[in-house]
């Protein structure tokens, strides 16, 4: 495993100057994964989203690469085109440089509306990394409620007050939705674990075939906590079982990271200001509800993994 | 005529040319919008966004280089691996490096509060 030191003499690929808020977690995110690729020539296509529509504002652009714009939904249709235009030119030795082929979306653009050409794109077998940043609603366009939000959370289409406390509907299993298209590699990681996060995209970006990532990507905007506190959010996500660490290579689960003891998802859910609304006197049972669904997730994740299905000790 | 090369297509009439500017005409812009020189959002400063200033503390500094890492705008600038310095241009402020620093070797500072110094700082010389 590298060390920072290393690291830090790759090239930049998604440089300063951007407008994505102070404190997004997508500019991280997206450092990692691309730090990840070292001296690899990259091309990278982005769904649209805080990150597509913050890093290419017209005459600019931070991608310090090739970047292929396109629209909300087809991120993933874009980037295998172009994958498959790259090998027919390779072959009729039009293009002589290796080129790798990243696209990044949002959880709207990736769990809700690009989920079809996502899926027809792994299904192809193009050799691409597909990158979910995962802030769990369409946070561009002022936090609406998606397939990824979580249970309970408020958002401007799940509003917590007299009619519902927050969103109504369990998360879609995206990392096991893709696991499920028996690709080379699907994994989960947070970028509390920026070791995780590295070995993960490494390993993505080298295996043939297609590959993808979902990653806890913050957003103090819409999760409104505390900005500075982006790494000990992650951790408490990871910490609590919200997020479990895992990786899926073909076909067998791996789960990555156990936590020693068991962490109750209050902590989670505390500093965040879009759940603050469960933590009202008489919303106990929301919260053992979201603790339930935690748990019957990790049980059934553990099981998966060929581990004993056990929670933490308390 | 000249070879064929994809990579070095002009999909017509509109500039190809690096010189893209903020305040070019409509007939000036690239075709497609194409933006040809990569990285070039560095050239427009988001460092008048903050309103908190990371500052470096040399002495504390331990080189672990975990601000660089955890840095959205990538404006911790590490050489030969080690800090070396913030890039005020582009830092936002958002505090994320001061968080993560394991021996709290970045400060915080309300940028009023280093105006206010460099105020004082002129009127002794
Ligand atoms: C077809 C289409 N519908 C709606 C939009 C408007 N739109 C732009 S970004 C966005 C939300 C993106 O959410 P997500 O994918 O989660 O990314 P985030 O901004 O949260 O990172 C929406 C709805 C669009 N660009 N195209
Ligand atoms: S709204 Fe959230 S996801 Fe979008 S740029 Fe701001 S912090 Fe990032
Ligand atoms: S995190 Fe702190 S100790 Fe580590 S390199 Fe940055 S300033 Fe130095
Ligand atoms: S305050 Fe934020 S933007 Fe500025 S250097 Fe630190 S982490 Fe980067
Ligand atoms: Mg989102």
């Amino acid at each position: 495993m590298a060390t920072l030191k290393e690291l830090s003499r790759v090239e930049e690929r998604f440089v300063g100057g951007h407008r994505l808020c102070a404190g997004c977690g997508h500019g991280i995110s997206v450092r990692m994964i691309l730090n990840a690729v070292e001296d690899a020539n990259v091309v990278v296509g982005c769904a649209t989203g805080c990150l597509e529509v913050a890093s290419t504002i017209y005459p600019y652009t931070a991608w310090n690469c090739s970047f292929i714009h396109n629209a909300f939904e087809n991120a993933g249709a874009t980037i295998s085109g172009v994958e498959a235009a790259y090998r027919a030119l390779k072959k009729r030795g039009k293009i002589d440089r290796d080129f790798k082929f990243i696209a990044f979306g949002g959880d709207g653009g990736t769990y809700d509306i690009g989920l079809q050409s996502l899926s027809g794109a792994m299904e192809r077998g193009h050799n691409i990394v597909y990158v979910c940043l995962d802030n769990g609603a369409y946070m561009n366009t002022g936090i609406q409620r998606s397939s990824a939000t979580p249970t309970g959370a408020d958002t401007t289409t799940s509003p917590a007050g007299k009619v519902i406390p927050g969103k109504q509907q369990p998360r879609k299993d995206l990392t096991a939705i893709m696991a499920a298209h028996n690709i080379s590699y699907a994994a989960q990681t947070a970028i509390n674990n920026w070791q995780d996060v590295h070995k993960k995209a490494k390993k993505a970006i080298e295996v043939e075939g297609p590959a993808f990532l979902n990653v806890l990507s913050p957003c103090p905007r819409g999760w409104r906590y505390n900005t500075p506190d982006i790494v000990q959010i992650t951790k408490l996500a990871v910490e609590t079982r919200f997020w479990p660490l895992y990786e899926v290579e073909n076909g067998k689960w791996k789960l990555n990271y156990k936590p020693k003891k068991y962490v109750p998802v209050e902590e989670f859910l505390k500093p965040q200001g879009r759940f603050r609304h469960l933590f009202k006197p008489g919303n106990e049972h929301l919260i053992k509800a979201i603790q339930e669904e935690v748990d019957s997730r990790w049980l059934a994740l553990l099981e998966r993994c060929g581990e004993t299905p056990e929670l933490p000790p308390r | 005529m000249t070879p064929y090369n994809p990579f070095n297509r002009n999909f017509g009439t509109g500039t190809r040319t690096k010189a893209v500017r903020p305040d070019m005409k409509w007939h000036e812009l690239t075709r497609a919008g194409n933006i040809y020189e990569p990285g070039n959002a560095n050239t427009y400063e988001t460092g008048d966004w903050r309103s908190i200033r990371p500052v470096w503390n040399k002495e504390r500094c331990i080189h672990c280089l975990m601000c660089w890492r955890y840095c959205p705008d990538a404006s911790v600038i590490a050489k030969g691996g080690k800090f070396e310095t913030f890039d005020y241009k582009h830092c936002k402020g958002c505090g994320i490096c001061a968080k993560v620093c394991p021996v709290n070797a970045i400060d915080m500072v309300p940028e009023d509060e280093i105006k206010k110094v460099k105020e004082a700082n002129k009127d002794e010389e």
